[in-house]
């Protein structure tokens, strides 16, 4: 069970779950959520190479790194959800269309 | 003495300053004080003063031979050169003298016939622009230069005789006398290109050489010189091309004076004088038939007229013709002593006539008279107590033209006549030119004592307007008394004082040139010819004349002889003479109304038919082919083309507008999508 194998398959899986909470989500706040996904399956891809490719803890240091900079991401994110809500009375990203006109 | 370039600078004042007058009396004369007449008078007298001193060193020189050229290039084209100029010869010192002084008696004269008219101004400007026009003419030296100031001739003649242009008949008169003066400058113009054809000149000078070495001759230089002389026939109011001269009485009286004595007519004799030598023997023959008919043709019609101006005007055609005749039979000299001495007499029979005028117009006026002519002498009679100077010196005036001794116009009119008995003696099958010239003295005699004595004499036929009957203020007497003394002999004969010979400064100082054309005799033959007729051509002429005067004596003092009875019995011939032969009648039936009718017949084509079907068929198809290429241009290219481009460009971004939905997990997917097909693609 302790093999590479298994720790990347969570993580793919994990992605494709972020990846697709992103494109279906409606909320702007569960888009917010798969994107964290996504960050998090990196994160695990980080920390799996690590273990099973004999590297030192450059691996674990990353994924530290990311867990800070998603942090970050979410402090502006939520920002820009905020604003947005301001602005359209709305966090449905569908509504949000402005772009198009 | 006057060297060469001060009588260049004279010339050129002499002919500017009357057109200087013209400009300033035309542009602000009616702002000037007294409307401007001074401007013109001064400007007239100067000329005067200027053309007396060329005179005085015309004498002092004393030289027959003087002749002085000044030109300059005016077109120059490499091979193309057209030079203007003058030349001045004791001719045109004679004649600038007699143009000055009868312009400047024109100008005194109408001080006081032209005061209050409504135009006055205007009058004395185109009385400046006449003056210089017939200074250009006298001055040219080369034939270009004199046709652009024959037209000017032409031009003020026109706007002398239409003063009164509020008159219909005055309007009519003075394009009547312009177009019968075109008839003969197209003549004119065409020998005058002839000439250049020919010889490739238009100076005088060159003109003569090149016939002389026969670069023109024969038939070609005999209708050269029909077609120069063209020109003069219409000036100088010659049979066909008379008809305008009594017509051009309705101008002012003075413009009359002025016209026939100096600047209009004499123009005509002025060339044919001038371009003498290179007439043809047969162009000559022409010039004299044309003038001896002429001469004799309008004294018949003279006789018959009542109108005092009409009288003068045909006497003035006749005298003319005298001119002309004396040119063709080769006595030139004649003519142009008869030009100067008719001059004088002209002027002043003119300005005595508009004296005579002048006088029942004012009488007329304050009988408040609109109906009774005050030209016609039948209306006149008994003035000779009344306007006893314009009576002295009209009869001395009529005793000159009469061809009575001691008067200037017996010894101009002898030398002509010698000249026509002396050709016809070297040609006796031209017998005819004599009769003819001497049948015209004796008439020009008879019809000048009718005027004198309808008008002077007898018994008054108006008593109420005789009353008001007034002698004329100086202004106007004055003319009448220098012009009337130049009558006399003295004044062409000094330094000698025999009133039966012509012999004088005159004969001194004008001698002929010979003829450059080959079979015309020579001066000198021409010359010998008049000499031996000169005493027999006198005892007729004084016989005709004396003829003349007593059957007017008869006939309008004594009264012996009716000239009703006379009239009548004449009958047809009367009738023909007092109608002036129907020529205006013929011919506006036989040369107006047809051309008329031509012109019509052509309008009719032009308009009717050509230019409504052709012009404006033309004008249809067109706008139906616009109207097509239109349609073709906005419904097909603009529509369809142009619009189609628009169009698909706008389907195609309407289409992929859609793509851009604005949603970003769209994109998201679509950039899903691309990687997939990506990877994909790098698998395979």
């Amino acid at each position: 069970m302790d093999s590479l194998t298994n720790y990347l398959f969570v993580s793919a899986s994990l992605f494709c779950l972020g990846l697709y909470g992103v494109i279906t989500r409606r909320n702007a706040v569960a888009v917010l959520m798969g994107v964290e996904l996504i960050l998090n399956s990196a994160n695990i891809n980080f920390v799996a190479f690590a273990r099973f490719s004999g590297m030192n803890m450059a691996g674990h240091v990353y994924a530290l790194f990311v867990i800070v900079l998603a942090a970050a991401e979410a402090a502006v994110a939520l920002a820009i959800i905020i604003n947005i809500f301001n602005n359209f009375k709305t966090i449905n990203v569908d509504d949000v269309s402005q772009l198009r006109q | 003495m006057i060297t060469g370039n001060i009588i260049t600078d004279f010339c050129l004042l002499i002919l500017f300053l009357p057109v200087v007058a013209f400009a300033i009396n035309i542009f602000i004369g009616k702002r000037l004080p007294r409307q401007g007449d001074w401007v013109s008078v001064g400007a007239i007298l100067i000329t005067l003063v200027l053309s007396l001193s060329m005179l005085m060193n015309m004498f002092m020189n004393w030289d027959p031979n003087f002749s002085h050229e000044v030109q300059f290039s005016w077109i120059d084209l490499g091979a193309f050169k057209i030079e203007l100029g003058f030349w001045v010869d004791n001719i045109t010192i004679v004649m600038l003298v007699v143009v000055a002084l009868i312009s400047s008696m024109t100008h005194i004269f109408s001080l006081e016939y032209m005061k209050g008219d409504i135009r006055y101004s205007r009058y004395y400007a185109y009385l400046g622009l006449f003056t210089f026009s017939m200074n250009g003419i006298v001055l040219a030296n080369n034939l270009i230069s004199m046709y652009i100031f024959w037209e000017l001739v032409g031009v003020s003649s026109y706007l002398l005789i239409g003063h009164w242009f509020e008159k219909n008949s005055a309007a009519n008169a003075a394009t009547k006398a312009f177009l019968t003066n075109r008839v003969g400058d197209i003549g004119f113009f065409i020998g005058i290109m002839l000439m250049f054809t020919a010889i490739g000149s238009f100076n005088f000078q060159d003109l003569f050489s090149g016939i002389s070495q026969g670069m023109i001759s024969g038939q070609l230089l005999t209708l050269a010189g029909v077609g120069i002389f063209l020109g003069a026939v219409g000036k100088s109011a010659q049979f066909p091309l008379h008809i305008w001269l009594p017509d051009a009485m309705e101008g002012p009286t003075p413009v009359s004076a002025l016209m026939h004595a100096a600047t209009m007519v004499a123009a005509g004799v002025y060339l044919t004088v001038r371009l003498f030598p290179l007439f043809s023997p047969e162009a000559l023959l022409i010039i004299a038939y044309v003038g001896g008919f002429t001469a004799l043709f309008a004294a018949t019609i003279a006789v018959t007229q009542n109108d005092i101006k009409k009288v003068l005007a045909y006497s003035t055609v006749s005298q003319l013709g005298y001119m002309i005749l004396a040119v063709g039979v080769g006595n030139y000299v004649a003519a142009f002593f008869h030009l100067l001495t008719h001059a004088m007499f002209k002027a002043c029979l003119f300005f005595g006539s508009g004296s005579v005028i002048h006088a029942m117009h004012h009488s007329l006026h304050e009988l408040n008279d609109q109906d009774t002519d005050p030209q016609d002498m039948r209306n006149m009679g008994g003035f000779k107590s009344k306007l006893p100077i314009t009576y002295w010196t009209m009869t001395i005036a009529t005793l000159t033209i009469a061809g009575v001794p001691f008067f200037s116009g017996f010894l101009s009119k002898d030398a002509i006549l010698a000249g026509t008995l002396a050709f016809a003696k070297h040609y006796p099958q031209h017998f005819l030119l004599p009769l003819f010239g001497f049948g015209a003295a004796a008439i020009t005699a008879f019809y000048m004592f009718r005027l004198i004595f309808m008008t002077f004499h007898g018994e008054v036929k108006m008593p109420k307007v005789f009353k008001g009957i007034h002698e004329s203020p100086r202004a106007m007497t004055f003319p009448l008394i220098l012009l009337s003394s130049l009558g006399f002999f003295i004044f062409y004969t000094l330094p000698y004082f025999n009133p039966f010979s012509d012999h004088g400064w005159f004969t001194e100082l004008i001698q002929a040139s010979d003829s450059v054309v080959k079979g015309n005799p020579t001066a000198e033959e021409i010359y010998e010819g008049i000499h031996h007729a000169h005493y027999p051509a006198m005892a007729l002429s004084l016989l005709v004349a004396s003829f003349g005067i007593g059957m007017s004596i008869l006939m309008y003092m004594k009264k012996k002889l009716s000239a009703d009875i006379w009239a009548a019995k004449m009958g047809f011939l009367y009738k023909l003479s007092l109608n002036k032969y129907f020529f205006d009648e013929n011919y506006n039936r036989f040369l107006y109304q047809p051309v008329l009718k031509l012109s019509q017949a052509i309008a009719f084509v032009d308009w009717d038919l050509y230019d409504k079907y052709f012009i404006n068929g033309f004008g249809r198809v067109t706008k139906w082919l616009s109207f097509l290429t239109g349609r073709i241009d906005y419904e097909g290219l603009d529509q369809k083309l142009v619009d189609g481009v628009g169009r698909t460009a706008q389907g195609f971004g309407n289409q992929l507008k859609n793509v851009q939905t604005g949603r970003l997990q769209n994109y998201m997917l679509f950039a899903l999508a691309g990687v997939i097909v990506i990877i994909v693609m790098q698998t395979i």
